[in-house]
């Protein structure tokens, strides 16, 4: 199967790479960009594992091709952070132990992210409902629906 | 190792809830899981797998695969020994058939090949010539003495006649006269109940990273709970040395238990050792439903009698369990389990192993006790509301103390059920108004907890910090919890302490991250390294002062003159030992080895309310609260994650999860789509309230809490729905199919 | 595998007519992605339809909305004219998979996909929704309803391409809902579902009614008795019964890993019944 070149834009910095037509964004980012933080669950779309935004829009990676990503801007949970200084929501997951393992951690902060950008104060119900594909077997949820709430009203009252 | 009880302790940082040193690397994405490793001319390892559940493997032809450009190895289990040792046997023929496929998803062959693509490739090309077999997944059909069989003469003596082989081996607990205790009763009531399997649904699946090279050393990166074990199989089976063999277990994506023995790994070795480069492996979802270790799933009778005031008479349990395709010890935890809660003066329970044509189970949390306790529940509850009696207060009038001769033999030492059911009882929760077609359902839950084979090492470093390297993977912060209770017993502040898992070439031996051993355990073994340590420190501040070893203590992290006539000397900070250790003897470390023992029994009472939706049968969690026992915990919120976790695993568990198979004898929802584990939306928050009854056999009184949380929510929903719907179900999961028929036959 | 991006709509008809082998159309992906990682099927051809001029909007045309076949969920949710006019249709479209699968999954998608537990396609039908089609010999319209064939197949013949769908213009006092079953109450595939759309006259009485049921035949199923049942009256409990049974006699489902026949056939009349009720109250609110 012939490579396709593609350019894209990844937490802000442009990057060319080569990739099957058949290859997932996913596979793309991690095994040809590096970034491994995007993490695989299931392949299909039911786990959330691999939410990074395309152009600004909450997806699956898995579900994405890779020339799909040809002049698009990824964000992923990389991004996250300014250098060393922690995004909210990753400060509040440490503080308010949002994580046990931590393998869906990257893709419930960019998902949760995605959410606070477009409603900065989402209900409960809210936030269960928008993180719904985020599976998380270690925590049941609680304190990661929690530690959104509590980063979101820091970055309110910011 | 006793509770330190002179230790009216007032703890300075046990007990807080400071951030977990992982926590950063996870995230910011860069925390290294199984397949987060990469190396150099790293080849990409895919298994075939059987389509059938049960065949004979007539023959196998690799040789268009080994043909495709690419493909670098190609192995079957030619290319594996036969080891004498039987358990290592099963490991093995469980990663790699040899003569039979005994379950849809069983691994017979796998490539080693420059692409993942090439690899799958190559699959296809391996030519499998198979006789299909007659197969069974159903306990009860496989206990048929004319069900077909898994496999041959693996059936132990004390299973009685007029079984199948495929009961592998029989089990019975229990004290008193049974008879004479039925005879007591007011109320004797006998149900039967099944559970489904279920998986630990671990968001990671499986991944490793195996080199071999020709003078036969090797190493491994893995996600594992137990890296050690790991290698204690993966060298027996490639027939190497222990010390040639370097596992080091990655960062874990969950396990639950579910990632306590190996599955790729002595596949990916052999790949590796064959094509002479390393081979990396990454299960897929499907895989990881297919052919790694869901639970047993059940049958089971239950009978208990009661007398009109709610005190149990006698109780009776028959536990049949399935365990897949090779024979499993999981009835005896479940036959021990059922009634511990209980002080009982007559009690029986029997249990036996059942094969069937389904993967090899594996633990998952508190393996064996979810089902049997449930069962039990229901029949506890059932009498209850026959006699119109409360729930708790019937539970609390049973409960077992310090000093009840268990169910399973030992006699109790301070547990905290009693105090745990007073919780519940005193607890808003429990007086809450419900309303129509709404149910409050309790139940109790019980896990032994592990002590086991552990090992620390604890190194005073130059400039007044603290390393410690231990043994077990970190499957919920303990390296957190570890660190906590090294600055504890040091006298400093947490964020001097670090804690690594090591890989198994730098520590000895540990066992596997179980049985919730480990914060127990390893932190016991943390708190003796750190004394030693400690004694050693005094050693040195004695030395510089002149003064016997004796006349120094240890207090607020500084070496002190015991009292007036050893000296007047200003106390000396660890920092300050440290820094001049290299004149007063050298580097200064602490380690322990031990095989702790003393774990303390762990007990929790869950409740739950319901909301059936009585024209579909969809059942809602609206309130959920956990009290458990935790004898000291060591950082609150860590205990409480795993209460949660546990209960919501409980949950999915109770109403919706399930390994669904077809006649045909292959499993039908190998994907988080259909298997259904519960999503944030399903969910309400779960409260949860920790009681501390000190383990009189850790001397912060630590006890595991990590197991026992699973096992209250499937009696707790199960009342629940039963108590909301006023019929009872005695199935599980309880999916809205199953809700609607029993409202629609209640009429 | 090749991948193509035509511009026109024309382009990709000529590039699927043309293709020997396998080709799949690629808009949300959330299938074909799915369908290609558990080998159920190996593409030859892969056609991304994205870059086709209009095919990510949504257009106002004759009071009713016209949606491009790339038009994702989550768009479809962020438009208050679609909401409003056809928030039946919009539920419907929401409940296909989660967030990140809203910021891909197309109804077009969900409709060509041809499962008979598709959320979007009961909704279209209660609509009366109409696909525009773009073939090798060019355009042609098609309603919704005609489209699916049978588990995995649609009446779509080599080269043809769903470019759009049409909502048409809503009179006074209409409106549509959508409710489907799943276990959990996300991250699932409908187990049997029901739209309902219909307009209440000045008295509140019901004139024009479509029920439509999911996921309990090979198809969806238009049930004319159910509507039938509703016109004329103020949806009072006899109405409902009487669509609830017919609702129920028009089930034929399956016995399957997510539901029973008998389940299915029950809910079907109890999310019909309950979406009538919805589509009755936001009718109501409108008129």
């Amino acid at each position: 199967m012939k490579t396709i070149q593609i350019s894209t834009t990844v937490n802000g910095d442009a990057l060319e790479t080569l990739c099957a037509p058949d290859e997932t964004l996913l596979d793309v980012l991690r095994n040809r960009l590096g970034l491994t933080g995007v993490k695989e669950g299931c392949g299909t779309g039911d786990c959330g594992a691999c939410s990074v935004t395309l152009d600004g829009r909450l997806v699956c990676s898995c579900l994405v091709l890779g020339v799909e990503a040809d002049g698009a801007h990824i964000g992923t949970v990389e991004g996250l952070a300014d250098h060393d200084h922690l995004h909210p929501l990753q400060r509040h997951f440490i503080d308010g132990a949002a994580l046990q393992c931590g393998i869906c951690t990257p893709g419930i902060l960019v998902a949760a992210k995605a959410l606070l950008d477009r409603n900065p104060d989402p209900s409960e119900s809210e936030i269960r409902y928008w993180l719904a594909g985020n599976l998380c077997r270690c925590t049941g949820y609680d304190k990661i629906i929690k530690a959104v709430q509590s980063a979101a009203a820091e970055m309110r009252s910011a | 190792m006793a509770f330190d009880q002179n230790s009216k302790r007032i703890f300075k940082v046990v007990g807080s809830r400071p951030p977990r040193p992982d926590g950063v690397e996870k995230v910011t994405g860069r925390a290294l899981y199984g397949a987060d490793m990469t190396a150099p001319g790293m080849l990409s390892g895919a298994i075939l797998r059987s389509p059938h559940a049960h065949a004979r493997i007539v023959s196998i032809d690799t040789s268009a695969a080994e043909a495709l450009q690419g493909v670098k190895a190609v192995v079957t289990s030619a290319d594996f020994g036969v080891p004498d040792d039987e358990f290592l046997r099963d490991v093995q023929d469980n990663c790699m058939a040899r003569g039979k496929v005994l379950y849809h998803g069983h691994a017979l062959g796998a490539v080693a090949a420059t692409s993942a693509a090439v690899a799958k490739q190559a699959l296809a090309l391996i030519v499998v010539d198979y006789e299909i077999l007659p197969h069974v997944t159903d306990v009860d059909a496989a206990m048929r003495p004319d069900a077909p069989v898994v496999q041959e003469g693996r059936s132990l003596e004390n299973v009685g006649p007029g079984l199948s082989q495929n009961v592998t081996s029989y089990c019975e607990f229990g004290h008193g006269d049974l008879d004479a205790g039925f005879d007591q009763a007011d109320l004797i009531i006998s149900r039967s109940f099944k559970t489904a399997a279920t998986h630990q649904g671990y968001i990671e699946p499986h991944a490793c990273l195996a080199s071999l090279s020709a003078d036969g050393r090797g190493d491994l990166w893995c996600c594992t709970q137990g890296q050690f074990f790991v290698r204690t199989l993966c060298a027996g089976i490639l027939g190497i040395e222990a010390s040639q063999l370097r596992v080091t277990a990655s960062e874990i994506g969950g396990g639950f238990g579910g990632k306590t023995t190996v599955f790729i790994e002595p596949v990916a070795l052999t790949l590796a050792r064959k094509s002479g480069r390393p081979v990396k492996i990454v299960m897929s979802r499907e895989e990881v439903f297919k052919a790694t270790g869901p639970t047993v799933s059940s049958s089971m009778d239950i009978k208990i009698g009661m007398t009109r005031e709610g005190r149990i008479t006698a109780a009776q349990a028959q536990l049949r369990y399935q365990g897949g395709a090779f024979p499993c010890g999981t009835v005896e935890m479940g036959a021990q389990a059922a009634f511990a809660a209980y002080d009982l003066a007559a009690v029986q329970t029997q249990g036996w192993n059942v094969l069937t044509n389904r993967p090899k189970e594996a633990a998952y949390r508190a393996p064996g006790a979810p089902m049997a306790i449930y069962a039990v529940e229901s029949v506890v509850d059932e009498l209850c509301q026959q006699l119109a009696l409360d729930p708790l207060a019937v539970r609390l009038m049973n409960a077992a103390q310090k000093g009840t001769l268990s169910s399973y033999g030992p006699t109790f030492d301070d547990i905290g059920l009693r105090a745990t059911l007073e919780a519940a009882q005193a607890h808003p929760h429990y007086s809450a108004p419900l309303r129509p077609n709404q149910g409050r359902g309790l139940s109790c839950g019980f896990w032994f907890n592990f002590g086991g084979n552990t090992c620390v090492s604890l190194n005073i470093n130059t400039d007044g910090t603290v390393g410690i390297t231990e043994g077990n993977p970190d499957i919920g912060g303990s390296r957190a919890s570890i660190s906590l209770m090294a600055a504890e017993e040091l006298g400093i502040p947490y964020d001097k302490v670090r804690t690594i898992v090591a890989d198994t070439s730098s520590l000895g031996y540990n066992d596997v991250t179980d049985g919730s051993r480990v914060t127990f355990s390893v932190g016991l073994a943390t708190i003796e390294a750190a004394r030693s340590a400690i004694k050693v420190m005094c050693g040195r501040a004695a030395r510089i002062w002149g003064i016997e070893e004796d006349a120094v203590i240890w207090e607020d992290g500084c070496a002190k003159p015991a009292g007036p006539n050893a000296g007047a000397f200003p106390p000396m900070s660890l920092a300050e030992i440290a820094a001049v250790s290299a004149n007063t003897g050298g580097p200064i470390a602490g380690h322990f080895e031990v095989n702790a023992d003393g774990a303390g029994v762990s007990f929790g009472v869950h409740l739950a309310d319901v909301e059936v939706d009585p024209e579909t049968g969809a059942t809602k969690v609206l309130r959920y609260t956990v009290f458990q026992d935790a004898g000291k915990a060591v950082h609150p919120d860590y205990v409480e994650g795993q209460m949660q976790g546990g209960a919501v695993q409980g949950i999915g568990w109770a109403l919706n999860e399930e390994y669904i198979y077809g006649a045909d004898g292959r499993l039908q929802n190998a994907g988080f789509l259909d298997y259904r584990t519960p999503v944030a939306s399903d969910l309400p928050n779960i409260d949860t309230v920790i009681l501390e009854i000190p383990n009189p056999g850790h001397p912060y009184g630590v006890r595991g809490v990590g197991e026992t949380p699973i096992v209250p929510p499937l009696a707790a929903l199960s009342n629940a729905v039963s108590r909301a719907i006023g019929v009872r179900l005695n199935e599980l999961p309880m999916s809205p199919p199953k809700v609607l028929g029993a409202i629609m036959q209640r009429g | 595998m090749r991948y193509e991006r035509p511009q026109t709509a024309t382009q990709a008809a000529q590039l699927l007519a043309n293709e020997p082998g396998l080709a799949r159309i690629l808009a949300g992906g959330t299938d074909v992605l799915v369908q290609m990682k558990a080998g159920m099927v190996t593409p030859d051809l892969v056609v991304d339809i994205k870059k086709i001029a209009q095919i990510g909007n949504i257009q106002s045309e004759e009071g009713g909305y016209r949606i491009g076949a790339a038009v994702s969920g989550a768009q479809l949710g962020e438009h208050a004219g679609v909401c409003a006019q056809w928030p039946g249709v919009v539920e419907a479209a929401q409940l296909i998979g989660s967030t990140q699968v809203q910021g891909r999954a197309t109804m077009v998608g969900n409709l060509c996909n041809g499962s008979p537990a598709a959320d979007s396609v009961p909704a279209l039908v209660a609509a009366n929704a109409v696909a525009r089609i773009t073939g090798p010999n060019g355009t042609r319209d098609c309603p919704v309803a005609d489209i699916p064939a049978g588990p995995g197949r649609t009446t779509l013949t080599k080269g043809e391409l769903i470019t759009s769908v049409f909502l048409p213009a809503r009179p006074q006092g209409a409106a549509d809902a959508y409710l489907r079953f799943t276990p959990r109450t996300e991250m699932d595939i409908a187990v049997a579902s029901a739209a309902v759309s219909l307009t209440l006259d000045a008295q509140g009485r019901c004139c024009e009614a479509r029920v439509v049921l999911g996921a309990v035949a090979p198809r969806v199923v238009l049930v004319a008795e159910a509507a039938a049942a509703l016109i004329g009256t103020h949806l009072e409990p006899p109405a409902l019964d009487a669509m609830v049974a017919a609702c129920r006699a028009a089930c034929a489902p399956i016995d399957d890993k997510r539901g029973t026949v008998a389940f299915r056939t029950q809910v079907a009349g109890v999310l019909a019944k309950r979406a009538a009720v919805i589509a009755q109250t936001r009718a109501g609110a409108k008129s």
